[in-house]
């Protein structure tokens, strides 16, 4: 990696009356991974890189400053992918286009789900279910940013396996990932960099543990 | 043919009927007898105040007198659409919203119904202007009222399917449709029954009102289809000024969604 190359995603300054400053540099492939308290601010930030809250400061992808995309363009490419999301349709398939269908198809058994699901209504899925049907909608998008909240919160070790090896087989393919987890442990096996979350600010977590 | 004018020895006599209903309160325990007579004085005194206000208005004959009773119907009309859902827009969010929706569909239609088809000399006639707008109002108020409820209350149920679309990538108004499309749809269902059931399950107002007076019935039933006309058209504009307004308020230049600008209603 030449230090002539702009970081994926860079940070700086980024706040709002309920949260930060975060200054922040994402490489891609790197998976930046926080924890912290409920309540802490770690979905805020999320939200907040993605523009979905009112927030100060800036942020660039590839070098290129986020002022100059468009709203939609600008989350398309930096994804935020909440830990519960919601569903605007009764059925699972119309969350898909066509081209996202045929890659749907072939993600869900590589998360452990019957591929008959994605036939079906929503209101029979389990919490699980959807959280990785979020995760496969979320990805179809091919974003270059996955902000990733609590990935796998409603799994069993299993399933929580199999969405980590994706989400490795992802950061191979040179997407970044911040990810907010509840679990140090998924902190310490996805993670490159550990921060911890603590009254709306971001401190590295080894300082943070000292 | 000339109207039966009623005397106010009629009007007693009919009264007898209010009583009765006051008798049957206290007999079953109803405990509606006071509210009943307090109702029933009200009317009463609001409708005659009315025809004295009317009558001194279309007596003078002026525009701009024409024009500011219209214009307290309009102020009172959005006041009540504001005030009608259980989500409030901050800082007098929905009385904007409300007023300007409420007059914006009023005066269309009611323009449009005295510059087409009604054409009074001179067009604004209090005896057709005030009436009209009277009850086009009453339609506004009714498909813009519903129509603001069902957007404010199903934006906030539906905040996560939205804000899903959004971090998406969907733009603001792609994300909103399928909530502006309900909230549309709730505003126009009630003159669309009402239209449904003209002539057959009920005689509108209008056309029973006319036909007391003397008119002829085939006339009195033209009448009733240009206003129920109007009335669909004047609620369709309302409801959809409405929730376009109020969906604008909710977002901003990121097109994000502000349920910051919302606030239930306050007792």
């Amino acid at each position: 990696m030449s230090s002539a190359n702009p970081p994926r995603l860079r940070i700086a300054g980024l706040h709002s009356p309920l949260a930060g400053p975060f200054d922040l540099s994402v490489d891609a492939g790197e998976c930046v991974a926080v924890t912290g308290a409920s309540g802490s601010g770690k979905s805020l930030f999320l939200r907040m890189i993605a523009d979905l809250d009112p927030n100060d400061g800036k942020v660039w992808l590839d070098g290129r400053e986020r002022a100059a995309f468009t709203a939609p363009a600008w989350r398309r490419q930096v994804l935020y992918n909440a830990a519960e999301t919601g569903w605007w349709h009764d059925d699972v398939a119309p969350h898909f286009h066509a081209a996202a269908m045929d890659f749907a198809r072939t993600m869900v058994p590589l998360l452990g789900l019957p591929p008959d699901l994605l036939d079906g209504p929503v209101l029979r899925l389990s919490t699980g279910e959807r959280q990785r049907l979020a995760l496969i909608r979320a990805l179809a998008h091919a974003p270059k940013v996955l902000l990733a909240d609590e990935p796998t919160g409603a799994l069993d070790e299993a399933a929580t396996a199999m969405v980590e090896t994706i989400l490795r087989e992802r950061l191979a393919t040179g997407i970044a990932i911040i990810m907010v987890t509840h679990s140090p442990e998924q902190a310490a096996r996805l993670g490159h960099r550990h921060f911890l979350m603590r009254d709306r600010h971001l401190r590295p977590a080894d300082v943070a543990a000292a | 043919m000339t109207p039966i004018l009623l005397s106010p020895g009629d009007i007693a006599i009919a009264s007898v009927l209010i009583l009765l209903d006051g008798v049957l309160s206290i007999v079953l325990r109803l405990g509606l007898h006071w509210q009943l007579g307090i109702a029933a004085g009200r009317m009463a005194v609001q409708l005659v105040l009315v025809g004295f206000i009317l009558r001194a208005v279309f007596a003078i004959g002026s525009p701009w007198l024409t024009l500011l009773v219209v214009l307290v119907m309009v102020a009172i009309a959005g006041r009540e659409v504001a005030a009608r859902p259980e989500q409030r827009l901050r800082n007098f969010g929905n009385y904007a919203v409300g007023a300007s929706a409420v007059a914006a569909a009023t005066f269309l239609t009611a323009m449009l119904a005295l510059t087409t088809a009604i054409r009074p000399h001179p067009w604004y006639d209090p005896h057709y202007a005030i009436p009209l707008v009277g009850i086009v109002l009453g339609s506004v108020l009714n498909g813009g009222s519903l129509a603001l409820d069902s957007l404010l209350g199903g934006v906030v149920r539906e905040r996560a399917a939205v804000e899903a679309q959004l971090a998406l990538g969907v733009s603001y108004m792609r994300a909103m449709r399928g909530l502006i499309r309900v909230s549309v749809r709730r505003g126009l269902l009630p003159t669309i029954n009402q239209m449904a059931a003209a002539g057959i399950i009920t005689l509108p107002g209008i056309m029973t009102g006319q036909i007391l007076a003397g008119m002829d019935p085939l006339e009195a039933a033209k009448y009733q289809i240009l206003l129920m006309f109007l009335l669909s058209g004047g609620s369709g504009l309302a409801a959809v000024a409405v929730v376009y307004l109020a969906a604008w308020r909710l977002t901003d230049e990121r097109q994000r969604l502000r349920l910051d600008r919302l606030g239930a209603k306050h007792r």
